[in-house]
């Protein structure tokens, strides 16, 4: 539902009253059945917003400066004090227009159905986005955002490519947005969503910060940056004597190296799993604190990565995969029975299939994968198709029958000359779960058995809007 | 192993009766074939025959030989195509050395598209494709008579509505 209008008279008429403009876009939906649709109220974003935008030009100057530093310096020492100020007085006041426009014509509202954002100065955009196909709400507030005590809203919705975004919205009215929607998309009548507000939430897991630092040691991933960081710099000045050259290769590597240790650890710190009627929240963060709010019923995958160094503690990483989200953690380090029972509340009547239920591929199937051939392993229960894979870092992903969009069976030369076969299951987050190294008879049987239960399987799933019995 | 339990009764029940695709797929292939390395061999012989002396024209057996390989193989792959509509869900089998088998549940669903470029047209095919949610889902079925296509268009729609899923 995309409709474009070119005239700006009405965007100034439509500021905090019944945006007029927008009745013409509804009518379709008048047929529909809900003719007294209530007068939509359209809203503005916070007012520090422009300020964000602002700093665009400036940040073009910067990245510029910091591109190409020798030419940056003789630019800068033939400018006069006075061109320099004479620059200023010109690039402010056309950053501070930039940001207010932009600002002035972002609109969003919120229907009985629709989320609807119109904004675009020249290029005009309205996006209707539909409530109950919502597949998760975050809230952020990075850490400026926190001390301006604004924050961000961001949907998921399956087919967009980047998470639409409402920046920036004041922190109360953040979250109650965040409720509204959730309210709405949950079913609630559209008369009472308003004052259902956030739904109670109750504390799964709470990770200690102590073994978020713990966890992050015992990755190979953390000591080979840091290594690198390290080692490479002093080479590079032995090879070339430039310094410019050393500077150009440590300033990234270091700055990978701080990302994936304290940058994980900062981003990691305090992280709460909790429960809610809602659906799953995820509270993160330790500069820029992250609120994330999964509904029921839209995980297609969860995943369980177990790195080598880890298992001794038996802890294990829990990630899940929601349709148009790229990738996200649930947990990023749990013993592995807290693990399991967050994931029983995520996937309701899942139990994790114990590692001795998983069944190897023949052992023919050495021929085709040499050693790794003994980390394959599948389960199916009457709720979930479980598939691992990887020897020293294992993974064990976990399809809900119900969210199974196809199955594929695929038999190279090779395979066939061992008899073996790898089956797929294409989930809805455009993630594939396979199967390695099946005995090939057993594959055929599990590819229309794995369809069956896929087709049967949706009947006992929740309805898309939660709330409604 | 519990994978076997629940189909056994069934799959032998209503193992599907597979369609294969009508010939028009596999003459329109071998045309092109034909068309490209017939010229080809015809060309790589005059011209070597001419410059080079009438030995080096046998050259022209490449192209020859890989004309010939070329058409078994796309009879091969033809034969290896073919599709069964069963009560819940579609199934496609295809590929002689990379096998390959796919079943779309017709409640998983989300569009159903016939597509017929220049060439298809003028040999009277057109190619039915099947989305999912999941863009890894690879179900076509090329080469199809039109009027058979969009039967199993309208029929997979029909379907998909009546036990329709969504994500």
């Amino acid at each position: 539902m995309t409709t474009d209008r070119g005239d700006g008279a009405d965007v100034e008429a439509a500021d905090r009253d019944n945006g007029a403009g927008d009745r013409d876009g509804a009518g379709d939906r008048d047929e529909a059945g809900d003719r007294d649709e209530p007068g939509v109220i359209e809203r503005r974003l916070h007012p520090v917003t422009p300020l964000r935008r602002a700093w665009a030009p400036v940040a073009v100057l910067a990245g510029w400066a910091v591109h190409d530093p020798s030419q940056a310096q003789q630019q800068l020492t033939k400018l006069t004090t006075t061109m320099l100020l004479a620059g200023l007085a010109v690039l402010l006041p056309a950053a501070a227009l930039y940001g207010f426009l932009s600002w002035w014509f972002t609109h969003f509202a919120v229907t009985d159905t629709e989320l609807r954002i119109r904004t675009g100065l020249l290029f005009r955009r309205t996006a209707h986005i539909r409530l109950e196909r919502i597949q998760a709400v975050d809230v952020t507030r990075p850490l400026l955002a926190r001390l301006a005590g604004v924050a961000k809203l961001k949907l998921d919705v399956i087919g967009t490519d980047k998470k639409d975004e409402l920046a920036f919205l004041g922190e109360d009215e953040a979250r109650a947005l965040r409720a509204e929607l959730l309210a709405r998309a949950a079913g609630f009548a559209p008369e009472t969503a308003h004052e259902v507000g956030e739904a109670p939430a109750r504390e799964l897991v709470r990770v200690p910060a102590r073994v978020i630092a713990l966890s992050l040691l015992l990755i190979g991933a953390t000591w080979g940056s840091l290594l690198t960081a390290v080692v490479v710099p002093p080479l590079v000045w032995l090879g070339t004597h430039s310094l410019w050259t050393v500077l150009a290769v440590a300033v990234p590597l270091f700055g990978g190296a701080v990302t994936s240790s304290a940058g994980r650890f900062v981003g990691a710190y305090d992280w709460t799993v909790s429960e809610s009627p809602d659906g799953l929240r995820i509270d993160r963060g330790l500069l820029d604190r992250t609120h994330e709010t999964v509904p029921p019923g839209r995980v297609q995958t969860v995943r369980i990565v177990e790195p080598l160094l880890w298992r001794r503690l038996g802890w294990v990483r829990v990630e899940l995969d929601v349709a148009g989200s790229s990738n996200s953690v649930l947990l990023p380090v749990a013993p592995r029975g807290i693990a399991e029972s967050v994931i029983a509340r995520v996937l309701p009547g899942v139990t994790v299939p114990d590692a001795s239920l998983l069944v190897r591929p023949p052992r023919r199937a050495r021929w085709c994968t040499p050693v790794w051939w003994r980390g394959h392993g599948i389960a199916v229960t009457d709720a979930v198709f479980a598939a691992r894979h990887g020897l020293l870092r294992r993974r064990l992903a976990l399809v809900p029958h119900a969210k199974v969009q196809s199955v594929r069976l695929t038999q190279g030369p090779w395979e066939r000359v061992w008899r073996v076969a790898d089956v797929h299951v294409d989930t809805g987050a455009n993630k594939t779960v396979t199967a390695r190294l099946r005995d090939a008879e057993e594959a055929a049987r599990l590819l229309r058995a794995q369809a069956e239960r896929s087709r049967t399987g949706r009947r006992e799933a929740r309805p898309d809007r939660w709330m409604q019995r | 192993m519990e994978t076997g339990s629940l189909d056994d009764g069934r799959a032998a029940g209503d193992e599907p009766g597979w369609t294969a695709l009508p010939p028009g797929l596999l003459r329109m292939r071998r045309l092109l074939l034909v068309v490209w390395l017939g010229p080809l061999a015809l060309a790589v012989g005059v011209l070597l025959g001419a410059l080079a002396g009438p030995v080096w024209s046998a050259f022209a057996l490449l192209p020859l030989a890989l004309l010939g390989w070329g058409w078994v193989l796309l009879g091969r792959n033809w034969r290896s195509w073919r599709y069964a509509e069963r009560a819940d869900d579609l199934l496609i089998s295809r590929g002689v050395l990379w096998r390959e088998e796919t079943v779309v549940p017709y409640g998983r669903m989300q569009l159903v598209e016939v597509t017929s470029g220049p060439v298809e047209r003028h040999f009277g095919l057109a190619t039915v494709q099947l989305h999912t949610a999941a863009a890894a889902t690879d179900a076509t079925i090329p080469g199809l008579d039109p009027a058979e296509a969009e039967r199993l268009r309208d029929r997979l729609t029909r379907l998909g509505e009546a036990r329709s899923a969504g994500l």
